[in-house]
């Protein structure tokens, strides 16, 4: 069953991946859908870039096994889009073409800083879609127990595989049209299922709220030490014993959503600034009311289920919850749409990564700024999909199903908010702002944020030998992020040109005076 | 506007207008910032180290985290909205002052 809905959905998309392989004529049509997404539209892909795995099976499993802590996640999701919309979108969309570096490269020297850039949104996407492969490896090999081979390594194996070359088909031929219109459908989907989902729930409990939270405020469970006890699931404190873990990592998702470069790179599909504001509204009402949802199908889990069996497999908390109150077809179609889910998100990281390579890298670092030949950016786009793609094939396999999902997904965070966000806000609102203080910036973010990582509790020393006391090192390198931009900046002393171009990005970000534009079909 | 010709930015960006344009934009998004971080900085400081205050029932069983943590939900769309009200005005002045200066 779930294989057909699986095969449907499939079949679905690789229409939409045909139809639009023939409108991607140019590079604008290619990398930003011709900026011809509407704000609803663009919303909806923000959205469906954003609830990745992690969200939907991820929240659902911790609130289902940690309860209120596990909602946190949702809040820090969410108020993230403030920084979004107050601070980034706009600038971005009225001072670039295709990537985030376009607007670091406006007034300082390109090539330094175009190259370091596309590093980090390498190194940043590459996590993020390692979390996700891995993701998809665990959930196929789940859902197909009755397929004997599957159980074992060449199953997981198997389906990392199977991601793989689906999402390298999409990139590689549908372009950004094709990747936006997968991640429509799977928003769509997504918030349907859960809709679904958080009413059959309710329907346990009479629709009363009241009764709802009655059983949420007394969960039975075994503790650690095998005694039957009753928990407060709304009670915080379940999974964060440290209050500066969680501190941490709220600041980075606060200030790493803004910097992660698939969601930056939506902004250019759209016409003008102010499409671009009103489609990253309609996305926080569409990721708002999704995560509100995980209330009711996160604390449900752990009240229908009970803490026992969901923490048996976390993740399979919102599929088993399915299974119990719908039966198999709902199980097939919440286990479909988890698959849809992670397969657009692959394919959104995908082309941001190779985005970057063949606009900032290759054009621009390698050429000069210009295309050899019109049309080898694309090509090269297309080469680097393929690349990325077996790249996290072959990681995704080598570090194996057990590789702790979360621990990727807040590196992700951490480098963004901590290497990425400070160059942008700087080079944007501050005059002296210049190349060194941008490469420090860019550099020195990437480096403490990996760094704390690999000397934290789930890096390379282990519990006991670690250096770094907390799981996410948000709240040290985002500081230090934005320190070394200030130190490069006094460092690399006054940069006339930067100076003198301060202005025009400057009018050009807040007045969208000489925007790129909408080409017309 | 002549798509050929390069706009003269400087001479914009002198304007009192711009200027203005910038001073309003500074005093609106800046306070805005402090705000919604604060108020989403203090919901972690009070789960994290009080969260006995946070843990009475205050509406039938539903403790004051979960009711704070919801609040956050319609702190950001209040907000959301504050912000398209606030761009629409700036839009305007931004329009205004490119026929000014002649795009």
């Amino acid at each position: 069953m779930a294989i057909t809905m699986f095969i449907l959905f499939v079949v679905a998309t690789l229409v939409i991946t045909f139809l639009s392989a023939k409108k991607n004529t140019g590079s604008s049509a290619y990398f930003a859908a011709g900026r011809s997404i509407t704000a609803w539209q663009n919303g909806l892909a923000v959205a469906g870039d954003y609830m990745s795995a992690a969200s939907f099976l991820g929240i659902a499993g911790m609130i289902a096994c940690f309860g209120f802590d596990g909602f946190m996640y949702s809040v820090g999701f969410l108020v993230a889009y403030l920084t979004v919309l107050y601070v980034v979108a706009e600038p971005l969309r009225n001072s670039g073409k295709y990537t985030m570096a376009d607007v670091l490269a406006y007034r300082l020297k390109p090539r330094p800083v175009r190259a370091m850039a596309s590093l980090n949104t390498l190194c940043v996407s590459l996590f993020y879609m390692i979390a996700q492969m891995v993701g998809a490896g665990v959930l196929i090999q789940k859902l197909m127990h009755d397929v004997p081979f599957m159980q074992e390594t060449i199953g997981y194996n198997l389906s990392v595989c199977g991601v793989g070359v689906m999402m390298i088909i999409y990139v590689v031929f549908g372009g950004m049209l094709a990747t936006t219109w997968v991640q429509i459908i799977k928003a769509i989907l997504l918030i349907s299922g859960s809709l679904f989902l958080s009413v059959l729930v309710m329907r346990k409990f009479d629709f009363s709220l009241v009764q709802f939270f009655d059983a949420v405020t007394q969960i039975k469970m075994t503790a650690a030490d095998g005694q039957q006890v009753v928990r407060n699931f709304l009670d915080p404190g379940m999974k964060f014993k440290n209050p500066w873990e969680s501190v941490s990592l709220g600041a980075a998702l606060l200030f790493g959503t803004a910097g992660l470069p698939h969601i930056l790179i939506r902004f250019y599909t759209v016409p003008d600034a102010k499409t671009a504001r009103s489609s990253v509204v309609w996305a926080m009402w569409i990721i708002g009311g999704f995560y509100i949802l995980t209330t009711f199908f996160g604390f449900g889990a752990a009240a229908l289920l009970g803490p026992d069996t969901t923490s048996l497999n976390p993740n399979m908390s919102a599929p088993m919850l399915a299974q119990l109150l719908g039966g198999e077809f709902f199980f097939a179609f919440i286990c479909a749409v988890a698959f849809a889910t992670i397969l657009a998100v692959v394919a959104g990281l995908t082309i941001s990564a190779s985005t970057s390579f063949a606009h900032d890298f290759y054009s621009n670092v390698i050429h000069h700024g210009k295309e050899p030949r019109p049309g080898t950016e694309v090509k090269v786009a297309r080469i680097t999909a393929f690349a990325i793609g077996a790249l996290s094939i072959l990681l995704a396999i080598l570090l194996g199903p057990k590789v702790n999902v979360a621990f990727l997904v807040g590196l992700a965070f951490a480098v963004a908010a901590s290497a990425n966000l400070p160059a942008i806000i700087f080079s944007v609102f501050w005059k002296r702002f210049n190349t060194t203080g941008a490469l420090f910036g860019l550099g020195g973010g990437l480096f403490a944020s990996i760094g704390l990582i690999l000397l934290s509790p789930v890096g390379l020393l282990g519990k006991e030998g670690a250096w770094f006391p907390l799981e996410n090192p948000g709240i040290v390198s985002i500081p230090l992020g934005f320190l070394f931009a200030i130190i490069g900046t006094l460092i690399g002393g006054r940069e006339a040109n930067a100076e003198a171009k301060f202005d025009e990005l400057s009018v050009r970000s807040h007045t969208g005076l000489g925007a790129e534009k909408a080409s017309s079909h | 506007m002549n798509p050929t010709s390069e706009p003269n930015w400087s001479a914009i960006a002198s304007m009192p207008e711009f200027q203005a344009l910038l001073k309003a934009k500074r005093r609106f998004v800046i306070p805005s910032c402090v705000f919604f971080t604060l108020y989403y900085l203090t919901f972690l400081i009070l789960v994290g180290w009080h969260a006995d205050l946070l843990s009475k029932p205050l509406l039938g069983k539903v403790n004051g985290a979960y009711l704070f943590a919801l609040s956050q939900f319609f702190m950001t769309w209040i907000m959301a909205y504050v912000y398209m009200f606030k761009a629409n005005q700036f839009d305007k002045a931004a329009a205004a002052l490119l026929k000014k200066a002649g795009y």
